[in-house]
């Protein structure tokens, strides 16, 4: 944006902040430096590049008419407490929790958004500490399809990707009208009514592939009143236990499991025996495979056979 | 943190900035505002020349800035900043909602009272915050002590499982900084076992406990870069060829791979780095027969051999 051009914008800014009444259109060439020149038409063509500007930016641009005559041009002014920050002043220890919260956000697009947002809190007197503290909390926002999923959900608009589901060889397209976007375990996922399924749905953001593309108008999707985003996600995408499996565990090894146990006891020299929760009998197979000959499952059978199938498919 | 704006919205921002800092230094302002100093100045140039309706000499927003200093006296309306837009609001409001609902991690108190204060300010804009959550692994057991460690600059003696090898190990560390970084929570600390500085995932720590000695870290020991991610392969790092079928592409979604190539018929292959080949062997014997290990032929036939040992004791 050129020099000039901002200078007309900041002015038309000024401008309709200062009025009370709606002014019309003719009153603001009338009124901003930057519009005398040219023909009637390249102004109203400028004016309207100028007004989209403005709402781009957030600027709350009201139209309307102060008076009652039907022929009556309609007017602009910006109201004022629509367009400013409410007052706000944050107690040095909440000034803090901001600052730390602030380093969240690791990538664009809501690292550019956390910047802005503590420039106009900063504009209206708050200082937020830089926090140089010993906590480092990341949360990153690399998949490409993000900055599209979170749109639509702020949005409220249904989307349109392609999506290759665990265990399916080729991608295949999916409509979701999604609720909301949740980062679970490290993942980001979209939680939703998938339309294409006519069921709820979560989709892993990494497994999107190429873009996200929105669809419908903004406010057309609705989450049902008290969705719990996490527990759909934990739920669907995760691990609670179902079953419990019997497994021998060499002394010292696989600690990992052993965290998980709700029962240990020793048994023969060198093995103990603990009972562990699963969710998916092939999931868990791959776990204790990953072992090797340090743990050893004893029951049940869906869960042994699944790891004697894996190892003899290994040693050949 | 400093966001960049455009100029208008940064013009937007620094006139009600000025107006609650009266006499900042310029490279202070130029700082907040992520802009050099040079184009701080041609701002205030502009701003010089932009005010109310009619443009007389008391309309102008009028500054003086000779010298190192700034000083604004003439807002010409622009007294407070704009509103939060959506997206700003949104990261402010998830990043302290997700420190609220970690335990451990900040004075929750605090954390809760500018969450209220700033939802507050953010009105309307706040409302699409609710649509996005994040569940970070607080590590409620380890992660108080952590804390007061680093708090309170004292060693930590750690029994820590070392996945790779499939054991614990003892030591003592000296606490550097908590990281939480793609869902997990990670202690950096000067190991003075090896002598170096060595991440420590809090959910592999089987105990902790606070000693009563100082941590000594080294100056020389150096906080990792995680800028481009937690782990970064390095040179003498064995590169490592795998074959991925459907089951096992979540692979190349978890871990930074070097090349990945589609294969054509469901499979990836792809080649990573890595500095534990015990490592990999393990994560092959969890893949099973929905990977294979293409190179190096003496970590395939590891784990060949890993899954014959096995077998011996399914008796099969």
């Amino acid at each position: 944006m050129s020099a000039r051009k901002t200078e007309r914008l900041l002015n038309l800014v000024i401008c309709l902040l200062h009025t009370r009444r709606h002014l019309s259109v003719q009153e603001i060439r009338d009124l901003v430096p930057g519009y005398e020149q040219g023909t009637e038409e390249a102004f109203r063509r400028m004016f309207e590049r100028d007004k989209e500007e403005l709402r781009d930016l957030g600027i709350p641009l009201e139209t309307g008419s102060d008076t009652a005559a039907h022929d009556d041009e309609l007017g602009y002014r910006i109201a004022r407490r629509d367009y400013e920050l409410p007052p706000i002043s944050l107690e040095p220890d909440e000034a803090a929790a901001l600052g730390l919260a602030a380093r969240l956000w690791q990538s664009a697009p809501l690292a550019g958004a956390t910047g802005t947002a503590l420039l106009k809190l900063r504009a209206a007197g708050v200082d937020a500490p830089e926090s140089t503290g010993a906590l480092e909390p990341r949360v990153g926002a690399g998949e490409p399809a993000f900055e599209a999923c979170l749109a639509a959900v702020t949005e409220g608009r249904g989307l349109r990707f392609s999506y290759r589901a665990s265990g399916r060889p080729a991608p295949e397209e999916r409509l979701v009208e999604p609720w909301g976007v949740v980062w679970w375990h490290g993942r980001w996922y979209v939680v939703g009514h998938d339309t294409s399924r006519d069921a709820v749905r979560v989709f892993r953001l990494s497994r999107v592939v190429g873009a996200a593309t929105p669809t419908g108008e903004a406010g057309s999707v609705k989450a049902p009143p008290d969705t719990d985003l996490r527990a759909l996600v934990a739920r669907m995408a995760g691990d609670e236990p179902r079953s419990t499996a019997t497994v021998r565990v060499r002394t010292g090894s696989a600690w990992a499991l052993r965290a998980e146990a709700t029962a240990s006891a020793t048994e023969a020299a060198g093995w103990d025996r603990l009972e562990v929760g699963y969710s998916d009998p092939e999931r868990f197979a791959d776990r204790v495979t990953g072992f090797g000959a340090d743990v050893v499952v004893v029951s049940p059978p869906e869960a042994r056979d699944a790891v004697v199938r894996r190892l003899q498919a290994l040693a050949t | 943190m400093t966001g960049s704006l455009a100029q208008l919205p940064r013009l937007l921002a620094l006139v009600p900035y000025l107006l609650q800092h009266p006499g900042v230094q310029t490279a202070q302002a130029a700082a907040v505002f992520g802009v050099t100093e040079e184009q701080l100045r041609r701002d205030l140039n502009l701003l010089w020349v932009c005010g109310l309706p009619g443009h007389g000499p008391g309309d102008l927003i009028d500054l003086e800035f000779e010298g190192d200093t700034i000083t604004l006296f003439e807002p010409a309306g622009v007294t407070r900043p704009l509103r939060l837009a959506v997206d700003e609001a949104l990261a402010l409001l998830v990043a302290l909602r997700t420190l609220s609902e970690t335990p451990g991690l900040a004075d929750r108190d605090a954390v809760d009272r500018a969450l209220a204060k700033i939802e507050e300010a953010a009105g309307a804009a706040a409302s699409p915050a609710h649509r996005v959550e994040i569940a970070l692994e607080g590590e409620e057991r380890v992660l108080p002590v952590v804390r007061e460690a680093l708090d309170r600059s004292r060693r930590l003696h750690l029994d820590y499982y070392v996945p790779g090898r499939d054991e614990t190990t003892e030591r003592d560390v000296d606490p550097m900084r908590l990281l939480l970084v793609e869902g997990r929570s990670y202690l950096e600390a000067w190991c003075r076992r090896v002598e170096g500085v060595r991440l420590f995932r809090l959910d592999r720590v089987v105990t902790v406990a606070l000693l009563d000695l100082p941590a000594e870290v080294p100056a020389a020991a150096t906080e990792r870069d995680i800028s481009q991610g937690l782990f970064q392969p390095s040179e003498g790092d064995v590169l490592v060829t795998l074959g991925l079928g459907p089951g096992a592409h979540w692979v190349a979604d978890y871990y930074p791979c070097e090349s990945m190539e589609d294969a054509g018929d469901g499979t990836i292959v792809v080649r990573l780095r890595t500095p534990d080949t015990a490592w990999l062997a393990r994560l092959a014997l969890r893949l099973g027969p929905s990977a294979s290990v293409v190179e190096p032929a003496e970590l395939a036939a590891y784990v060949r051999t890993a899954a014959r040992d096995a077998l011996v004791a399914y008796a099969i």
